[in-house]
Parts: C-alpha cells; sequence; structure tokens
C-alpha cells in the first residue's frame, strides 16, 4: 500500500530524514516511536506531501506521490490525517467539518455527504455533537471528531501524529477506543505515538526512528522484548 | 457670538441628501478596497518573489504620497493619459480603493498570518486546493481576528472622504462650503455636517461592537 524508498528530506542544511525505506502492506497497522526531534512527524507527514521530499521515492497504491507529475490534491484525498492539537475548522459546525471536503473536494451533494458524516460520527459515538461547534467539545471529543472528518474523504491510508499526546490523561482512553475500533474494519494506518502499550496492542510492526535513521522495523513483539539497536534499548528503558 | 441656524435650514434637505453620497462613497471604496486588499495580501504571502516584490511596492506607493495627491492625479491625469473624460465621484472611489486597499492589505496578511497553521495543514490533507481552503477556511477565520482593525479602516475612510470634495464631489463637507458660499454663514453649515460626520462614526463604532460580540458567540 505504502511503498518508501530511500527517502531523504531536508530542511536547508538539516538532514531530518536518512535514507529511510519500508513497506506497509494494505491493512497493516504501524506504530512509529522514536525520540523527540527524530523525525517521526516528518516521515508521516512526507506520505501525504504536507512535506516534499528531498529525494528518494514514496508509492501509495503503487502511484509515484513523489514525481512531479503526481496530482498532490488526489494523494491527500486518499491518505487521511489526524494531527495531535486536532485542527478543527473552529467556524464550522461538526457536521460542516465532516461534510465540507466531501462536498468541495469529492463533490458529494449535500445529503450524500451529511449521510456518510452522521454514519461516522455515530461510530465515534459523538451523533449528538452534529451541530455543536468544536470550541463546545472536549479534547477527546474534538480528536473523534477530527478522526471522523478525515475517515469522511474514505481514504486507504490514515495517518496519525500523535493524536493524544494533547489530551488529559481521562480522554486517552476514548480516542485510542476509537483507533481501535478502526484498526479492526482493515484500513492501513500509521501512528506516531508515545502509547507503548497502544502500541505493542494493535500495531503490526513498529519503526523505530532515531536522528533520521530507521533504526528498527520489526513487530511488537519482537521490538519490545528484544530490540536489536542500543538506541532503541536505551529509548524503551526511558518511555516503559 | 451669535450663531444663525435658522438661515441654513432651507438648505438643510441639500445638506442631508450629502449623508447618502459620502455613505454610498464609503461603501464603495471599502468594499472595492478589501477585496483587492485581499488580492495583495495573498501576493504578499506568495512563494513567488515578484508576487511579492510587486505588492510590497504597490503598498509603499500608496503609503508613501499624500492621498489627496493621488486624488488629484487620477482626476486630471486621466483625461489627459488615456483620455476618459472621469467623473469625480469614479475617480474618488478608484483613488480611495487603491489606497485602502495599500493599507488594508497589511492588516489582512496579518490576520492571515494569525490563523493557526494546523488550519492550513487539516485542509491540505483533506485534499481541499488553495482557492475554497482560502476563501472558506483561511480568510473567514482571518477576517474574524482584524475585524475591529477594519472597521477602524473603514472610519478612517468614511472621514478621508471629505477629500473628494476638491475635486467636485457634491458630498457632505463638499454641500456644507456650496451652503456657506449662498448664505455667507461659515460655521453654520461646518458645525451640522461635522454633527453628522461625528454621528456616523459612532454608529459604525457601535455596529462593529454588536456584530463583534454575535461572532464571539459562536465561539
Ligand atoms: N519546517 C521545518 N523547518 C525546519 N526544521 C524542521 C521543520 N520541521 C521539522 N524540523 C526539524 O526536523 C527535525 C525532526 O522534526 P520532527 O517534527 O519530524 O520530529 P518528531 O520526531 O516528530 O519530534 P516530536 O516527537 O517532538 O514531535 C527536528 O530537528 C525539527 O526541528
Ligand atoms: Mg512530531
Amino acid at each position: 500500500m505504502i511503498r518508501i524508498e530511500h527517502l531523504v528530506k531536508s530542511f536547508g542544511p538539516l538532514e531530518v530524514l536518512k535514507d529511510i525505506s519500508t513497506e506497509v502492506d494494505s491493512g497493516e497497522v504501524v506504530a512509529i516511536i522514536g525520540p523527540s526531534g527524530s523525525g517521526k512527524s516528518t516521515l508521516l507527514r512526507c506520505i501525504n506531501l504536507l512535506e516534499i521530499p528531498t529525494a528518494g521515492h514514496i508509492f501509495v497504491d503503487g502511484v509515484d506521490i513523489t514525481s512531479p507529475k503526481c496530482d498532490i490534491l488526489k494523494v491527500r484525498q486518499n491518505v487521511g490525517m489526524v494531527f495531535q492539537h486536532f485542527n478543527l475548522f473552529p467556524h464550522k459546525t461538526v457536521m460542516e467539518n465532516l461534510t465540507y471536503a466531501p462536498m468541495k473536494v469529492r463533490g458529494l451533494s449535500k445529503a450524500d455527504a451529511s449521510k456518510i458524516a452522521m454514519d461516522l460520527l455515530e461510530k465515534v459515538g459523538l451523533s449528538e455533537k452534529a451541530d455543536q461547534y468544536p470550541s463546545r467539545l472536549s479534547g477527546g471529543q474534538k480528536q473523534r471528531v477530527a478522526i471522523a472528518r478525515a475517515l469522511a474523504m474514505e481514504p486507504d491510508v490514515m495517518l496519525f501524529d500523535e493524536p493524544t499526546s494533547a489530551l488529559d490523561p481521562e480522554m486517552v482512553k476514548e480516542v485510542l477506543d476509537v483507533m481501535k475500533a478502526l484498526v479492526r474494519t482493515g484500513i492501513t494506518m500509521a501512528i506516531v505515538t508515545h502509547e507503548m502499550g497502544f502500541a505493542r496492542e494493535v500495531a503490526n510492526r513498529v519503526l523505530f526512528l532515531d536522528g533520521g535513521y530507521l533504526v528498527e522495523d520489526a513487530p511488537p513483539d519482537v521490538f519490545f522484548s528484544a530490540p536489536k539497536s542500543d538506541r532503541a534499548q536505551q529509548f524503551l528503558e526511558k518511555v516503559l | 457670538m451669535n450663531l444663525d441656524f435658522g438661515q441654513i435650514v432651507p438648505s438643510l434637505p441639500f445638506i442631508l441628501n450629502g449623508i447618502l453620497v459620502t455613505l454610498r462613497f464609503t461603501v464603495l471604496s471599502a468594499l472595492f478596497g478589501f477585496t483587492l486588499g485581499t488580492l495583495l495580501s495573498l501576493l504578499k504571502i506568495s512563494n513567488i518573489k515578484p508576487l511579492r516584490w510587486f505588492a510590497e511596492f504597490y503598498t509603499s506607493i500608496f503609503r508613501g504620497t499624500p492621498l489627496i495627491l493621488q486624488l488629484a492625479l487620477v482626476y486630471f491625469a486621466t483625461p489627459q493619459l488615456i483620455g476618459y473624460k472621469i467623473t469625480p465621484i469614479e475617480a474618488g472611489v478608484f483613488t480611495f480603493s487603491l489606497n485602502s486597499a495599500a493599507y488594508s492589505s497589511e492588516t489582512i496578511r496579518a490576520g492571515i498570518m494569525a490563523v493557526d497553521k494546523g488550519q492550513r495543514e487539516a485542509s491540505m490533507s483533506l485534499g481541499v486546493p488553495y482557492r475554497p481552503m482560502m476563501l472558506d477556511i483561511i480568510l473567514p477565520q482571518a477576517f474574524k481576528n482584524i475585524l475591529p482593525a477594519l472597521v477602524n479602516e473603514t472610519i478612517a475612510l468614511l472621514k478621508d472622504s471629505a477629500l473628494v470634495s476638491t475635486i467636485g464631489v457634491l458630498d457632505l463637507m463638499r454641500r456644507a462650503q456650496v451652503v456657506a458660499g449662498q448664505t455667507f454663514l461659515y460655521f453654520e453649515p461646518l458645525l451640522v455636517v461635522g454633527v453628522i460626520y461625528y454621528v456616523m462614526v459612532m454608529g459604525l463604532t457601535q455596529a462593529a461592537n454588536v456584530l463583534e460580540r454575535r461572532m464571539r458567540r459562536s465561539d
């Protein structure tokens, strides 16, 4: 589903991603972990071209999205993203947040978009909030709306950048539960997270980044019980 | 000091009709000015250097010269340059729009920059193209932030609109002068239009306060 080949990303002189290669199969869930500044967000943001790779190739559904001929907007429609700080549209209701892009970008009718939105809101347990503005929601509710908003585009891939890091502890679970339910639908997911328990439970694979290098790429039980590199061992000692 | 308002009473309807002229002039200039100012602000934040240069240069010209000079240039030079006999009101709206665009583009640019960059990223991640992203997501939030500044700009336009009396537009100011010429009373007509300007500015300020409060409620 996603194939990354020798990906390099630099900001000016600063090389943030160094020759990253990996693959994510359809329906697979990968957790991306690593210390702060290791390039996790940047890697994720390259997959929907919020950052333009400096070198290398990324294929999504067999399409080389790094090719200059590639339609960036088409790629993004197919790759949903959930942000640490939700980034809901504050001047639109929950319903409008969910229907805006499907109507504007996919050209759905209001009725069709609303139906998809209502189904999704039900799935994330927020159908009664449809007509509220985001400012009236708790952090956990905002993030569930943000997940629903991304899903409303019916993407093949979902990217999550620390979806629970900005939440009060008591709200983390409700968001993780929604994500677990999502895993069961078989959608391809890449999740940057500091929730090691969650990563261990739902991920098929763990990618460990450090200093811009992809240091480990292993199934969670292998990674968490017997990390190969010193870096990963040190990291796990700190966070577990 | 003896004031004689009695003598100008017959001229009151004539003066009051100037309110419409001044208001219409201000509204048109603000609408064109803010629209053009929005476009300029987009140039100022674009990635294309020559576009940015152009917008900066444009702004510096209109900020760096007197408005009354710009007005005179447009009014008197247009017929000479392109042979079009421009009316005073056209020249006024044209100049004030261009001028207000220069000033408001700075405000609007700041408003756009103040919108959380996450809004842009969220729009982009949903595949929303540039134009709807700006029109539907970024600009509404930007304008909300800068509404008080834009009202101030409109108030400045309203007051500066008295300058068009110099090229013969029959606005409030000009009407006061006409009445003064007819009656040889200067203080009374000027005082009357002074009060009218003041009331209009206060009204605008109040309307903006109400609007702002209403918008805040949606947060
Ligand atoms: N737009 C940018 N311009 C310049 N440098 C950047 C930019 N974005 C990220 N960086 C730098 O790239 C490096 C990796 O950043 P990135 O956000 O990908 O790290 P991260 O692993 O997500 O960290 P965190 O856990 O803190 O979110 C950091 O050194 C960061 O300062
Ligand atoms: Mg990050």
